[in-house]
C-alpha cells in the first residue's frame, strides 16, 4: 500500500460523522437519509430557478416508451426550464432530464454541430437540437422526433433505414488507380477540393431524409444524403472516369436521382448547408450526358 | 454469444484505424461502440495531422519538437515509431480519399501549428477530425468489418490471478441500448481498447457528452495501470459559454490573442517571447488565465482571439467550419468582431499503461488512443499530434492483436514488471473502493474467474445482476453525483493546481464515490435506457477523476500541463519518471517506472522549454 491517509485527515473525517450520527442510525440509513435530502434539494433548486429566472421556457416533449404502461400510448409532457441567452435546444432538454425526469431519452454527444445525433422535428421543422437557440423559436417549443422514422422511444428513432441507404452507394473511395511512389499523394486541384467540399461536410443526421416528401412515399428512394454521398465521390477527379460510371449507373436506377422532384426541403433544412437539391440536379445532367456518349 | 477473433471497443479514429488493421492482418474482427461510429468525437477535431512529408522536414525533427513538446516525459520508442509512421499513415488516408486542403499543384497542405520546428500539419479546413472519421469509416464498410453500434461495453473479461501481469482477456461484456440484451463477445486474438478521452470529467471541456474514459476505468478496474494521469491539456480557445473548440489552426493561420487592455499579452508580458500565440498549449492557457487573475481579462473570465486581419478570403478558405462554431455557440461574428476565447479541458495525456505495440501487461488486452498511454505526448501533447497518434497507434495495435499480424517485440516494459519506486503521496481520505465489495454495484469490472473458458460467460452474468440491481433498487440519481464531480474537479484540478484544492478535491471525489454506492436507475425499461448508461458512466468517471487527482497530488514538480503553486520547477533529478495507478484489487497502488530518453539514434538531453 502506498497511499497513505494522514491520520489527522482521517480523524476529522470520523468525528464530523459521529457527531451527526446518533448509535442508532447505520451507515446505510443515513446514507439513505442524505441522498433523499439531497434529491429533494436539487428538486429545490431546480424549482428555485424557475421562480427567480426572469424566464422560463415551456418545452412539449413527445413521450413514448413500448414498454412502459403510461407512455405506451403516445403523450406530450410539458418541461418548465429556466432559461437564459444563449440557450439552445438541447440544453433546454439536458436540464429537463437531469432536473425533472431522467427518463427522458433523446440522442446526443458533441453538442457542437458535427455528431449528427441529435437532429430533432423542432416546432414543425427538422433541425439539431444542439445549434438551435430557444430565442429563435416561437414558445412553447414543440420537440418531437424525426417524422417518417420508426420511433423506438421518446425522441430516438430508429436510423438503421438511413444507414442502408448510405451503403447502398458504395459509399467509400475507390480509384482506378494510385500513384506508384510510398509516399506519394494522388494529386487534386485546389478546385475539385473545393467543388466537393461541400458534400463532404454531410454528418448522417438524417434530417434531409426526415423532410423528403419522395422518402416517405417510396421506401427505396436513396434520399438526399445517400445522393450526395455519391456525388461526393463520383465527383471527385481522383476517383477516374470507369468508377464515375459505375457511381452513375447506380443513381439513375428506379429509386435514384430521377425521384427528386426538387421541392429543395431537403436544401432547407440541412444543418450544414449542403446544395442536396442542386448536387442531385448535378447528378441528373451528368447521368444524361453519360448515356448520351455511349449513343 | 458473439465470436471474433478481434473485438475493437470504440469506433473513433483509433478503433477504427485497429479495426483496418487487424483485418488486412487476416483477422475477423468486430468493432463495437456505444454510439454509431460516425458521432465518435474524433469528428470534432479540427485543426490537423502532423507528419513530416516534405523533403526539407525529416522525421527526427517531428521527434524532437514532440519529446520538447512532452517536456521530456515520453518514451523515445513510442515517440520515434510515432514520427517515423506518421507518414506514410498520412499518405494512406490520402489514398483512402480524405478531402484534404490542397497547394495549387495539387500536393497536400501544410501549415504551421504550436511547438512545431516546421509547418508539418496537414488539415482539411477546419474540419479535419471530420473528414478522417467518415473517411476511416467508408474503409470500414468498404471491407465488411462488423460493426455493433449502439452496444454500450461495460465490462472486460479477465481472469483473476493476484499479479495482473499473469491475468489475460477473453472478451468483453456488451450491452445493446436499443433493447437492453446483455451479450458476451468472445475474442478468440485480442481486446483492443479504443474508447478516447474523458472530458466529462470535468464541467468545462470541448469534450462530447459520450468521452466518459469508460475504457482506461474498465481496464484500470481489470488491472492495467493507469499511466500519468495528472497531464491533462486545458486547450487555450474555447468558447467561454459551452466548451467548444477554436481550433489552434486560428492561431497557426495568423490569428491574434488580446486581453482587456488590447495588449497582444503573449509578447507584451513575455510569456513566450518567440512563438507568441504559438508557444505550446500549456504555456498559452497558463498566460490566458494569469491575465485574467492579474485583472486584465474581459467581464474576468476570458481574452480575446482575432482574425479579422487575415482576410474573408483567407478565412472562407481554411477556417469557414470556425465562423460557424463562432456565431452558432457564442453569437459572434469572427470576420466582424474578435472571439471571446478561455482554457477548456481539451485531451488527456495519460490513460491505460501500453507499450509501442498497444499491449498491456494483461494478455490478449490491448489500448491505443486517447484512451491510453503510450507514452507519445508525456506531460503536454503538441496540437496536430492526436490525430496522427490514433492512426499510427490504431494501426500498430491492431496489428498486434491480430494473431497473424507481424510485429517487433516492444521496448517499453508494462505492468507490475516495469515499476521501479514505490510511491508516496499523503491523501486526506483513502481512495479506491468504499462498502461491501459483494455490492453488485461495485463489482470492479475484472478479474472474474480462473477458468478461461467460462471467464466471459461469468463477466456476463455479473453483468445481469449489476444491470438489474441498478433498474430495481431505489436510490438517487447519478446526474447529481456527476455534477459535483466536475464542479470540483474544474475548481481544484485545473491549469493551476495547489495542494490544498488537491486535496479538497479528493475529499469530493470520496464523497462522490460513497454516494455512488446509493445509485439507480429510475427508467425501468429495458429499451434505450440512457438512464443506465449514464449512470454506469459516472462510475467510470470516478475513478479516472481520483486518478487525476491523485497523480497531480504525488508529482511535487511543475512539467507540461501539470502546474504546482508549490513546486514552481521541472525537477529532472527526481521526476524523468512515468507515475502509475494500480487498482490492487480496490486498494490503489502509486508507483513509477523511469522515462526512457535513449532513442534509437538519438538521446533526447532535456533542456529548458522555452517558446
Amino acid at each position: 500500500m502506498s497511499t497513505h491517509v494522514s491520520e489527522d485527515a482521517e480523524d476529522a473525517t470520523e468525528q464530523e460523522t459521529s457527531e451527526a450520527d446518533t448509535e442508532t442510525v447505520s451507515p446505510g440509513e443515513r446514507r439513505r437519509a442524505e441522498k433523499t435530502e439531497r434529491g429533494e434539494r436539487l428538486r429545490e433548486e431546480a424549482e428555485q430557478a424557475v421562480g427567480e429566472a426572469e424566464e422560463t421556457v415551456a418545452l412539449k416533449v413527445f413521450r413514448f416508451d413500448p414498454e412502459v404502461a403510461d407512455k405506451r400510448a403516445p403523450r406530450f409532457d410539458t418541461f418548465h426550464v429556466p432559461y437564459h441567452k444563449g440557450m439552445t435546444v438541447l440544453d433546454s432538454l439536458i436540464y429537463a432530464r437531469d432536473h425533472y425526469d431522467s427518463t427522458l431519452t433523446f440522442r446526443h454527444s458533441c453538442r457542437q454541430a458535427v455528431c449528427g445525433s441529435d437532429a430533432l422535428f423542432i416546432n414543425g421543422s427538422q433541425r439539431l437540437a444542439c445549434k438551435t437557440q430557444l430565442g429563435d423559436l416561437d414558445w412553447p417549443v414543440r420537440v418531437e422526433p424525426l417524422p417518417h422514422q420508426e420511433v423506438v422511444k421518446d425522441l430516438v428513432v430508429d436510423m438503421e433505414h438511413f444507414y442502408e441507404q448510405m451503403d447502398a452507394v458504395e459509399p467509400f473511395f475507390d480509384p482506378d488507380d494510385l500513384p506508384d511512389g510510398d509516399l506519394e499523394e494522388q494529386r487534386q486541384s485546389p478546385e475539385n477540393r473545393e467543388k466537393v467540399k461541400l458534400s463532404t461536410r454531410c454528418i448522417w443526421c438524417g434530417a434531409c431524409m426526415s423532410s423528403c416528401n419522395i422518402a416517405a412515399g417510396d421506401n427505396q428512394y436513396l434520399g438526399p444524403a445517400a445522393i450526395n454521398k455519391a456525388y461526393r465521390f463520383a465527383m471527385d477527379e481522383r476517383e477516374g472516369e470507369t468508377r464515375k460510371e459505375e457511381r452513375l449507373h447506380v443513381l439513375e436506377q428506379e429509386h435514384g436521382v430521377w425521384r427528386c422532384q426538387t421541392q429543395f426541403s431537403c436544401t432547407e433544412v440541412c444543418p450544414k448547408d449542403i446544395p442536396l437539391t442542386e448536387h442531385i440536379q448535378e447528378l441528373k445532367r451528368e447521368a444524361v450526358k453519360s448515356n448520351l456518349k455511349f449513343w | 454469444m458473439y465470436e471474433h477473433d478481434v473485438i475493437v471497443v470504440g469506433a473513433g479514429g483509433a478503433g477504427l484505424r485497429a479495426a483496418i488493421a487487424a483485418h488486412e492482418a487476416g483477422a475477423d474482427v468486430a468493432l463495437v461502440t456505444k454510439l454509431h461510429p460516425v458521432r465518435s468525437h474524433t469528428g470534432a477535431a479540427e485543426g490537423g495531422i502532423n507528419a513530416a512529408l516534405h523533403e526539407e522536414d525529416s522525421w527526427d525533427l517531428h521527434a524532437y519538437d514532440t519529446m520538447k513538446g512532452s517536456d521530456y516525459l515520453g518514451d523515445a520508442p513510442a515517440v520515434e515509431a510515432f514520427a517515423k509512421g506518421a507518414p506514410e499513415e498520412v499518405i494512406q488516408l490520402e489514398h483512402w480519399g480524405m478531402p484534404f486542403s490542397r497547394e495549387e499543384d495539387g500536393t497536400v497542405s501544410q501549415r504551421p501549428f504550436g511547438g512545431l520546428s516546421f509547418p508539418r500539419t496537414t488539415y482539411a479546413g477546419a474540419e479535419t477530425g471530420h473528414h478522417l472519421l467518415h473517411t476511416m469509416y467508408e474503409q470500414v464498410l468498404k471491407r465488411g468489418i462488423e460493426v455493433y453500434d449502439e452496444w454500450y461495453v461495460t465490462r472486460l473479461a479477465v481472469t483473476d490471478h493476484d499479479d495482473p501481469g499473469e491475468r489475460s482477456c477473453h472478451g468483453v461484456v456488451g450491452y445493446e441500448i436499443r433493447t437492453g440484451e446483455i451479450a458476451g463477445f468472445h475474442a478468440s486474438d485480442g481486446v483492443v481498447l479504443a474508447t478516447g478521452g474523458l472530458g466529462q470529467a470535468f464541467d468545462h471541456t470541448t469534450n462530447a457528452i459520450a468521452n466518459t474514459g469508460d475504457g482506461t476505468a474498465m481496464a484500470y478496474r481489470a488491472g492495467a495501470p493507469m499511466e500519468d494521469m495528472e497531464f491533462v491539456q486545458f486547450h487555450p480557445t474555447t468558447l467561454p459559454s459551452t466548451g467548444v473548440l477554436i481550433s489552434e489552426g486560428v492561431r497557426g493561420e495568423g490569428g491574434i490573442l488580446y486581453n482587456a487592455e488590447e495588449e497582444r499579452f503573449m509578447f507584451e508580458y513575455g510569456y513566450a517571447n518567440n512563438e507568441g500565440e504559438l508557444a505550446s498549449r500549456d504555456v498559452v492557457s497558463r498566460a490566458e488565465l494569469t491575465e485574467v487573475n492579474e485583472g486584465r481579462g474581459i467581464e474576468d473570465e476570458y481574452v480575446h482571439l482575432d482574425m479579422r486581419h487575415l482576410g474573408e478570403e483567407r478565412i472562407l478558405d481554411r477556417l469557414e467550419n470556425i465562423l460557424h462554431l463562432a456565431e452558432d455557440f457564442e453569437g459572434v461574428d469572427g470576420l466582424a468582431e474578435p472571439m471571446p476565447v478561455k482554457p477548456g479541458q481539451h485531451y488527456q495525456m495519460g490513460g491505460t499503461e501500453v507499450n509501442e505495440n498497444g499491449e498491456t501487461c494483461i494478455d490478449g488486452l490491448y489500448g491505443c488512443g486517447e484512451s491510453a498511454c503510450v507514452s507519445l505526448h508525456g506531460a503536454n501533447r503538441l496540437g496536430g499530434n492526436a490525430l496522427p497518434e490514433l492512426l499510427v497507434f490504431g494501426e500498430r495495435t491492431g496489428r498486434a492483436a491480430a494473431a497473424g499480424g507481424d510485429i517487433d517485440p516492444a521496448e517499453i516494459e508494462t505492468g507490475p514488471a516495469a515499476k521501479a519506486e514505490a510511491g508516496e503521496v499523503d491523501t486526506p481520505v483513502a481512495p479506491g473502493t468504499v462498502g461491501d465489495p459483494e455490492d453488485p454495484v461495485l463489482a470492479d469490472g475484472g478479474a472474474q474467474a480462473a477458468d478461461p473458458a467460462a471467464v466471459v460467460e461469468d463477466a456476463v452474468a455479473a453483468e445481469e445482476d449489476r444491470v438489474d440491481a441498478l433498474l430495481e433498487r431505489d436510490g438517487i440519481n447519478h446526474a447529481e453525483v456527476r455534477a459535483d464531480l466536475q464542479e470540483t474537479m474544474t475548481e481544484h484540478v485545473n491549469v493551476f493546481r495547489e495542494e490544498a484544492g488537491l486535496k479538497q478535491a479528493l475529499r469530493d471525489i470520496r464523497e462522490c464515490r460513497e454516494r455512488y454506492q446509493d445509485v439507480a436507475v429510475e427508467d425501468p425499461s429495458r429499451t434505450y435506457n440512457t438512464d443506465l448508461i449514464h449512470t454506469i458512466e459516472t462510475r467510470n468517471l470516478i475513478d479516472v477523476a481520483e486518478a487525476i487527482t491523485l497523480g497531480a497530488l504525488a508529482r511535487e514538480e511543475f512539467r507540461g500541463a501539470h502546474w504546482r503553486a508549490e513546486h514552481q520547477e521541472r525537477k529532472d533529478d527526481e521526476w524523468l519518471k512515468h507515475t502509475l495507478l494500480a487498482w490492487n484489487g480496490g486498494d490503489p497502488e502509486l508507483y513509477f517506472k523511469p522515462v526512457i530518453l535513449e532513442g534509437e539514434e538519438q538521446t533526447y538531453e532535456p533542456k529548458e522549454r522555452s517558446y
